[in-house]
């Protein structure tokens, strides 16, 4: 057996500078994904204490007293759910708009500005938001959700229970601190990322189909709506999803803007509502040792929600036809 | 493919002569913007897709739109405030202005003025509501701002009902700086380390890494205040601290800096790498003289980005360090307050002095978020893809300008330009 000849064996042999360049950079790729499974592990472990108390009333139960041991996310998760489709439902049209707007319309010369406008208010922190929410959109809100509810009220969505619409002089605090008013602020603010998501993508529509489009005698919209839209389905997609992760984890600007209440409240613009991240912000200050536990899983089942529609948005990205870039 | 060929029926039948470069091509049968005096010399093409007709339908409609609207508002239903009023004028410029349009144009020409002023109308409405957020924060910090006091004391001495002249958020400012310190001591050699480890040694655990770390890029900011509060604090017997708020604040900056630091490592040139390979570098020489180098600009604007970001979580800070009114040097323990923070406490008071502060805290972080923005573009403007393009035109310009001097040979010494054009 000796005797055949077998290929030489290739191997590179590194130098110890670059042995130890490797297991550095590898330890550091180590250490960053133990502190990130970390997370999610403690999370569950310290989670574990409250979720065998509840069981599965955890999921049903709306109110909030851990140390008694009823308690569950039933009131809080809806709440969040609903300011975040609120939040998205405002913002996928305002921003589809605007960016459109930056990559087919808007002036060449103004398009470099109005990128970093957009980028720049992503960066905005998001309490100057909610400042803006509480002094100035508050008040001002007031009318349209009184004349939403008086002309959709039928609807059980608008319905706000304990006023006549008939009645001119009713109390508008009926209508302040809804789950309405958090949904248009937190829409604000994942607008700007929403946009530069999209304008991104439609920017690299490619140029050969919008001309041949356009040497066909399509009009803009014509064109935008066969090739850019196509082209940029993933994109839309994908930044509303990601816009509605980041509507779902907003702490500050919804919980210096709603009144909590710890009952599923459906009409969405009727005074109080909760959010998960508004609860925890709330209570972990005079949480006992099952409270926090408590927290934690709350805490636990948001994070799961967020990772879903995280996933989810960057399996729709990444399958769509504009998807390998981004 | 798909859409090239879905695009030509639907938009053979919908030629017009609206914004498609297509009208300028065939005698215009509609009335000119411009009619050239000289009719002597060639027609000389109208360039512009603007038309008399157009301005003229889009004043008529506005006009028209506004007074409706005030009849409307005044006589038949009572519209309240301007916004709605706006609202109102919007919708009904749409509908006469497609009416005024349908006169003239077939059904496409209508959808697409309509679409145009629908996005029109939806950027407006967004750049100018996003100003309008930042100008409604400066107008109302206008009070607190022209004290100098507001930035160089603290607020131990001043109480709710104190004027403007005394307390300050000084505490604040240095709290945020010593907390962001900490924080990008931890992640910019962790970040920058992982974003190399993704893009030199790949295989499937950096694919798993990659994964781990895109995932945790949605963990929401009060999460990981939680983590740190029962890992640190309740578990560990930390402080609540400054330290421990620089520590949430990392695992809130440490996926967004990965992720793009990986991308900006990406774009590097295979080019450069292999020619340091082939003079017989190390990989770990080629990395820190090639690789870093070369996306320095981008690695920076990386961690501005990030920095931003962090800079402006108040969630975190809230449960990890909480609330104090005076200066707190000591990272280690006791509380320490950050400027979101800060903005968030003082607005809770009903006291005006108490939110004019708050908001002139919250013009202060803004200051400093739009600042480090700045900076982040004035550095990433030049990152190496950019250039590489830049380098690309270079040469597909020189080759272009050489194959066109060899064809006409007797102009060449004329129209050749000195320096390829940006």
């Amino acid at each position: 057996m000796d005797d055949v000849i077998s290929p030489r064996r290739l191997m590179t042999k590194r130098e110890t500078a670059d042995r130890v360049f490797r297991g550095g950079v590898r330890a550091s790729g180590t250490v960053v994904l133990l502190i990130m499974s970390f997370v999610g592990i403690f999370l569950l472990l310290r989670a574990w204490e409250a979720l065998q108390v509840s069981g599965f009333s955890f999921f049903t139960t709306q109110a909030w007293e851990p140390d008694s041991g009823n308690f569950g996310i039933a009131a809080v998760i809806v709440g969040t759910v609903l300011i975040a489709l609120v939040a998205v439902s405002i913002a996928l049209p305002l921003s589809l708009g605007t960016a459109l707007y930056i990559s087919d319309y808007a002036p060449i010369r103004l398009r470099k500005t109005l990128i970093t406008l957009v980028d720049l208010m992503a960066a905005v922190p998001s309490v100057v938001f909610g400042l803006w929410g509480v002094f100035f959109l508050q008040e001002k809100i007031v009318p349209v959700a009184q004349w939403l509810s008086t002309v959709l009220g039928w609807i059980p969505l608008f319905r706000v229970d304990g006023v006549d619409p008939r009645d001119p002089l009713a109390s508008a605090t009926v209508y302040t601190s809804s789950t309405f008013i958090a949904g248009i602020v937190v829409a604000m603010m994942i607008t700007p990322i929403m946009t530069s998501i999209m304008r991104e993508v439609f920017m690299q529509a490619p140029l050969g189909e919008r001309e041949g489009a356009l040497a066909l005698g399509s009009t803009r919209f014509g064109m935008i709506r066969s090739v850019v839209l196509p082209y940029g389905a993933g994109g839309i997609v994908g930044g509303t999803m990601l816009g509605l992760g980041r509507a779902l984890g907003e702490t500050i600007a919804v919980y210096m803007i709603i009144s909590p209440v710890f009952v599923i409240q459906p009409h969405v613009l009727a005074n109080g509502t909760n959010s998960v991240s508004a609860l925890i912000a709330l209570r972990y200050g005079e949480a006992t040792q099952m409270g926090m536990s408590a927290l934690m899983a709350a805490g636990l089942a948001l994070f799961l929600l967020t990772l879903v529609v995280n996933f989810a948005a960057s399996s729709i990205v990444a399958r769509s036809r504009s998807g390998a870039s981004t | 493919m798909t859409t090239s060929a879905t695009a030509a029926p639907a938009t053979a039948s919908s030629v017009t002569h609206t914004g498609s470069p297509a009208a300028n091509t065939t005698p215009p049968t509609q009335t000119r913007l411009r009619v050239l005096p000289d009719s002597e010399s060639p027609r000389e093409r109208v360039l512009s897709d603007k038309r008399v007709s157009d301005v003229l339908a889009l004043c008529g409609a506005g006009l028209a739109a506004l007074a409706l609207a005030a009849v409307i508002a005044t006589q038949l239903v009572p519209v309240r405030g301007i916004p709605a009023f706006t609202v109102l004028t919007i919708v009904l410029f749409t509908m006469i202005y497609a009416a005024i349009i349908s006169l003239t144009e077939n059904g496409p020409a209508v959808r697409d003025r309509v679409v145009t002023v629908i996005v029109h109308t939806l950027a407006f409405t967004v750049l100018l509501t996003l100003v309008f957020v930042v100008v409604f924060t400066v107008a109302r910090a206008l009070p607190a701002l022209p004290h100098l006091n507001f930035f160089t004391e603290d607020m131990a001495l001043a109480g709710p009902l104190d004027p403007l002249d005394t307390g300050g958020i000084a505490h604040a400012i240095v709290g945020t700086l010593i907390q962001i310190g900490i924080a990008l001591a931890i992640t910019i050699p962790l970040g920058i380390a992982t974003a190399v480890f993704l893009t030199e040694i790949p295989g499937p655990f950096a694919r798993f890494v990659r994964t781990v770390v895109e995932a945790m890029t949605a963990l929401p900011s009060i999460v990981a205040g939680l983590f740190i509060y029962a890992t640190a604090i309740y578990t560990f017997g930390l402080d609540k601290s400054g330290l421990a708020a620089a520590l949430a604040i990392s695992i809130m900056m440490l996926p967004i800096m990965i992720r793009s630091s990986d991308v900006v490592l990406r774009l590097v040139p295979h080019t450069l790498k292999e020619a340091s390979y082939g003079l017989g570098a190390t990989q770990w020489s080629t990395v820190w003289k090639v690789t870093l180098p070369t996306s320095r600009s981008g690695l920076t604007t990386a961690i501005i980005l990030a920095t931003a970001r962090g800079i402006g979580e108040t969630s975190p800070v809230l449960l990890t360090s909480g609330f104090t009114a005076a200066m707190n040097l000591n990272p280690t323990s006791g509380p320490m307050v950050s400027l979101p923070l800060a903005i968030f406490q003082f607005v809770k008071s009903p006291e005006p002095t108490m939110i004019a502060r708050g908001f002139g805290t919250a013009a202060t972080l803004m200051l400093l978020v739009v600042g480090l923005f700045v900076i982040a573009r004035l550095i990433g403007a030049d990152n190496p893809a950019k250039k590489a393009a830049r380098m690309e035109r270079h040469r597909r310009f020189r080759s272009a300008l050489i194959t066109a001097s060899r064809a006409t040979l007797q102009t060449t010494r004329r129209t050749r330009p000195d320096a390829p054009q940006e």
